[in-house]
Parts: structure tokens; C-alpha cells; sequence
């Protein structure tokens, strides 16, 4: 391997004191290599502290209770909010909790086919809620790499409003082709729901281009960013997106906790999703009215120890500084890239470049099928994903029925990689191959 | 690893046997492994042998990891040819074998080539890969039964269920 390593700005053994997980042995004594922290990261001990002080010492039922310990547990869980708000250049009042980004996608579909069903029969709207409301033939466009989190609640959408789905196919090596963008994104296009960093390809895309022509037609545009904020410095405010989802878990964060922010207008005319308790603004037996966001899309007692274990999250990650995490990767990558191009028989599915592409690299292996390459890895302790990632249309669209997947972060150094590449050149070796 | 990967599935997965659709069948059906893409057609041929109903043919193809390739295979080898009743039997051994979390090592005896699947029951993830085409063969078994005996007016074939797969 001949690529030369800058010298990195995140201090790889100091990092990893504080993620005792990785010091675990795995199948029978090996060394464990964690290299899916695009499935989910591990947690560092900061996270797991603040969890546990919050149960300690404060918790309660937030924004209920009249005692000392639902006013700190209550300051805790907004105090969160507003700190993770912080660390992607929001409002508080912008964030909405949810379980997980496929929740927060689905708030957003679900403003859609909630606003069209009730409009159908006159029900109270929230003022601007015009924009959720759709008609046959309006259209959605989508890509052909999305994750099936940002792909099945539209095709519900659709199937319950008679708008139709459309999508931006995918090049040979994994972006997207957007030559045909002009008839695509039309003055039927009513929502432009996209990936910016594919979880399958690594791809990472313009957000800025596609953003204007959507918003140019007056379509609303939600962001997928589940594999990009964990990964790049980011101010939601700055994308020219309206609506932003993303998950804790793949932040260093616990599982359980998701966030959707949205510009203050497009939360203010959505109507509620999940509803009960909290949410609301009055009830009678007849009818009820609503919170003001973010409080209407949080109903039912909330996960507070997670927000606050997603805000030390958010602490970790500063103080590491993300434009450092983000050149880490960049380092890491751009060693794996040049690394598996040397292992015979190995293609990389996606960008085989560092050009617009994140650290996830997928990857087939000639006649061996992916499932069985991650189980050769994982005998010699590398923990990488297998499948079709949650985008099986992507898959198809790059004519393999599914990949091998690593994925390094913070906590990964180039002798994961070294290690990665030569249980990688042994694959074949099992199977006959080579 | 050596206990996943035998001699004997490597075999299987590099030389098939009964691969290939064929006629004539009573039912096909298509079965996946959603968590990583694994897939299966297959066709299952019944007769009836003097009364007794008879396995004449399962013919697949399919594409997916070693484990599910392979025990396609083993599968053919172990069900064509019996009849329905020793097939379901041996559907049950592989069964019980792969989901005992390594406990049964199974009887080779009995179970033949199938026996080399007993090191899949300690890895959980592949226990599906495993098990794919023997419970794709059981529904199209169950299926071609359906329609046997709307022709022939079979014995009942009640109390057979097919196990609800996984979607995961």
C-alpha cells in the first residue's frame, strides 16, 4: 500500500480508552476489529455516564409533576435538546425527538398522508398545512439509492394519497445520474426526500443542486442525513433543506433516540403523527387541540436518558472537533480504498474514488457471496455488515444482490485496516477461488 | 469456522445437485431471506405411488450465500425420491438440528450430507440461510398436496403446517 497517511488529528489510542467494548475478544480469543459503525457505533464511556447520572440522580416523567425531580429531569431532557440542537446549528424549538430516523422519516410521510385524509373531509389543518395536502398524480421523487427507511413511507404515502413515485437513477460506479433532473423534478414534484451519504455506496451527494431545483417548483425537501452528520460538520440551517432526520445511535449516542429538525414553518403546518398524551393543547370527549412543535410530535412520556446520553454524545464528538472526525475518515478511507484494490478479485461497489464519498465502502468478492466473506471476517474478528443494507433497490440498480460492508469511525486506526485486508486476501483462499 | 464452512457444504456449493427448474410440478413458489438478500425458486413434483404419495421431484435455482446454496443441495439429495411422509420426517431432523443452538449434532445415518449443517445451528445469523430451502420445499409441498388432492382425493394432509418464516 502506498498511500501516504497523514499523521491524522484524532489520537486513535487515546479514543479507544474510552470504549472498553473494543478491548473485548470475539470468537474464540480474537482480536475484535469493529468496522460497522455504519450499522451502529459504539458507545463511549461519556455517554454511558450520562445516562446513568441522569437515573441516579434525576430521574422522573418530564413536563409533568409538580417536584424537584421532574423540574431537573425536565431540565435535563430540554437541556439535551437544546445542546444537540447546538451541535448541527439549530433552534431548540426545531428539534423533535423521535425513536429513530426511520421515525423521523416517517413523521414526515405521515404529515403528508395525514394532512390528504384529513383536508378530505374538512378536519382542522394547521394553518400552511396546504403543502401536505396531495392529489393524484402529484409526485415524490426519491433515489434509487435510498435506504428503506427513506423509501417504503413514501411508497405508503403514495399508495394511500394516488401520488406517485418517482426516482433519480444511480451511474455505474454509484451516483446519482442526475442528466435527467429537468424532467424529473417538475411542477408536479411535491416532496424531494434524499440521502445526502448513501449507507450502501458511501456515495455522497449534492444537496445543494437538488435542493434548489426542488425548492425552484415549490417541493418540499427532507434530508436523509443518518450516515453524513455523524460524520461531517454540519449546520442544518445552511443545507437549504426543510426538514433534516437523523439517528443517536450511529453518533456514539444510545439506541431509542432519533431527531428530526425542520425549518420553524414546516413544523408549525404539519399535523400530529403518534398522538396521546403530551402533545396536546386541550382535550374533550369530542375533539382535542395541539401542542406547538416541537411538544405536538412528542407524545407519550419521552426517552430522556437517551437524549441526554445523545447530548454527551454530542460533547464527545466537539471535543474530538468534527472537521478532525471528518479527516480522520477521509484518511482512513483513502488507506482502505488503495488497500482492497490490491486483494485479487475484490471490486468495490460505489465510488472506487475519494471524490464525494464517505467511509462506508461496500464491496463483492469474485464467487464468494457476501454473507459468506463477512463470516470468513468475522473468524478472524472483523465485524463488518452483509446484505443488501436496507436498500435492496440500490443493490439491484448496481447488479449485485447484495455486499460485504466496512464501515471505520473515530475509533478505528490503519491497523484495523491492515487487519481487515489480510483476512480479506484469505476469503478466496476458503472458498477454492484462488 | 471450520465448523460452518465443512468439507462437504464447500462441495455441495461448488457442485449442486438437482439444480435447475424442470416439469413437471403441481407448485412453485419463491422464497427470501430478506435480512441478506438469499433466494430460492422451487418446484416440487408429487405422485402418487400405489396410495403412497411420493417426492418425484424438487428442482430449485437460486442465488444467495454458501450455507443456503449448499443446503439447497443436500436438500435435493435428501427429499427426492422418498416419499412425502419420510420426507417431512427428514425436514423435521434438519429442522431440529439447526435450531438447537448446537445441542443436536444430528445422526449421519439418518441424515447423510445433512449432518454437516450442525455447526450452522452455533452461528444464529446463518440458521435461516440453512433452513431457506427446506421450508421454501415444505410450502411448495404443501401447495402441490392442495392440489393433488383436489385431482385424487387424497388422505388429508391436516395438521401439516407450514412455519411462518421470518420477514426480518
Amino acid at each position: 500500500m502506498s498511500v501516504a497517511i497523514s499523521p491524522g488529528t484524532i489520537d486513535v489510542r487515546r479514543v479507544r480508552e474510552d470504549f472498553p467494548i473494543l478491548d473485548r475478544s470475539v470468537r474464540g480469543g480474537g482480536r475484535l476489529v469493529y468496522l460497522d459503525s455504519a450499522a451502529t457505533t459504539q458507545k463511549p464511556l461519556a455517554v454511558l455516564d450520562a445516562e446513568r447520572d441522569y437515573y441516579l440522580t434525576s430521574n422522573a416523567a418530564v413536563h409533568r409533576g409538580a417536584h424537584q425531580l421532574a423540574e431537573e429531569a425536565t431540565e435535563a431532557f430540554e437541556g439535551a435538546r437544546a445542546r444537540i440542537a447546538d451541535f448541527v446549528g439549530a433552534r431548540a424549538d426545531d428539534v423533535v425527538f423521535t425513536r429513530n430516523a426511520t421515525e423521523s422519516l416517517n413523521l414526515m410521510a405521515y404529515a403528508f398522508s395525514n394532512a390528504t385524509a384529513k383536508a378530505a373531509h374538512g378536519a382542522p389543518l394547521p394553518p400552511g398545512a396546504e403543502r401536505f395536502i396531495l392529489r393524484e398524480g402529484d409526485e415524490i421523487l426519491v433515489t434509487e439509492m435510498e435506504h428503506h427507511a427513506n423509501l417504503v413511507p413514501w411508497q405508503e404515502v403514495c399508495s394511500k394519497t394516488g401520488a406517485i413515485l418517482r426516482w433519480i437513477p444511480l451511474t455505474p460506479d454509484g451516483r446519482l445520474d442526475l442528466s435527467s433532473l429537468s424532467d424529473l423534478v417538475t411542477d408536479r414534484t411535491r416532496v424531494v426526500s434524499f440521502t445526502q451519504q448513501s449507507n450502501l455506496l458511501g456515495t455522497i451527494n449534492p444537496v445543494a443542486p437538488l435542493a434548489q431545483a426542488a425548492r425552484a417548483v415549490g417541493a418540499l425537501v427532507v434530508l436523509d442525513a443518518c450516515q453524513s452528520i455523524p460524520h461531517m460538520p454540519t449546520d442544518v440551517t445552511a443545507l437549504g433543506v426543510d426538514a433534516v432526520a437523523w439517528s443517536g445511535h450511529k453518533m456514539l449516542g444510545p439506541t431509542g433516540i432519533g431527531c428530526l429538525w425542520a425549518t420553524p414553518e414546516t413544523l408549525a403546518s404539519m399535523p400530529p403523527f403518534i398522538t396521546g398524551g403530551s402533545m396536546i393543547e386541550t382535550v374533550t370527549m369530542e375533539a382535542s387541540t395541539f401542542a406547538e412543535p416541537p411538544k405536538r410530535f412528542e407524545a407519550g412520556v419521552p426517552m430522556v436518558a437517551q437524549a441526554v446520553g445523545l447530548a454527551a454524545a454530542c460533547d464527545y464528538l466537539d471535543a474530538l472537533g468534527m472537521g478532525n472526525v471528518a479527516g480522520h475518515e477521509a484518511s482512513l478511507t483513502a488507506y482502505a480504498l488503495e488497500g482492497i484494490a490490491d486483494v485479487p478479485g475484490v471490486t468495490i461497489v460505489g465510488p472506487a474514488d475519494l471524490v464525494d464519498r464517505g467511509s462506508a465502502i461496500s464491496f463483492t468478492v469474485d464467487g464468494v457471496h457476501p454473507h459468506d466473506v463477512g463470516q470468513v471476517l468475522d473468524s478472524s474478528g472483523i465485524a463488518v455488515r452483509v446484505g443488501h443494507h436496507c436498500a435492496w433497490p440500490g443493490c439491484r440498480a448496481m447488479g449485485v444482490p447484495a455486499t460485504t460492508r466496512m464501515s471505520p469511525y473515530i475509533y478505528n486506526d490503519t491497523d484495523d485496516i491492515d487487519d481487515f485486508i489480510q483476512a480479506l486476501g484469505r476469503v478466496r483462499q476458503v472458498f477454492g477461488e484462488a | 469456522m471450520e465448523d460452518l464452512y465443512q468439507e462437504i457444504i464447500l462441495d455441495h456449493y461448488r457442485n449442486p445437485q438437482g439444480r435447475g427448474l424442470r416439469e413437471p410440478f403441481q407448485a412453485q413458489v419463491h422464497h427470501v431471506n430478506p435480512t441478506c438478500g438469499d433466494e430460492i425458486d422451487l418446484r416440487v413434483h408429487l405422485e402418487d405411488d400405489n396410495g403412497v404419495m411420493r417426492v418425484a421431484d424438487v428442482s430449485y435455482e437460486g442465488q444467495g450465500c454458501s450455507i443456503s446454496q449448499a443446503s439447497a443441495s443436500v436438500m435435493y439429495d435428501s427429499l427426492a425420491g422418498r416419499t412425502l411422509d419420510e420426507a417431512l420426517e427428514a425436514l423435521g431432523r434438519f429442522q431440529e438440528m439447526v435450531q438447537s443452538k448446537g445441542e443436536i449434532a444430528g445422526d449421519e445415518d439418518t441424515m447423510g450430507d445433512a449432518v454437516a449443517f450442525a455447526g450452522v445451528a452455533k452461528y444464529p445469523a446463518r440458521v435461516k440461510c440453512a433452513l431457506l430451502p427446506w421450508l421454501a420445499w415444505k410450502d411448495a409441498a404443501m401447495q402441490s398436496m392442495d392440489d393433488v388432492q383436489s385431482m385424487d382425493d387424497v388422505p388429508s394432509m391436516a395438521g401439516v403446517r407450514v412455519e411462518g418464516e421470518s420477514n426480518g
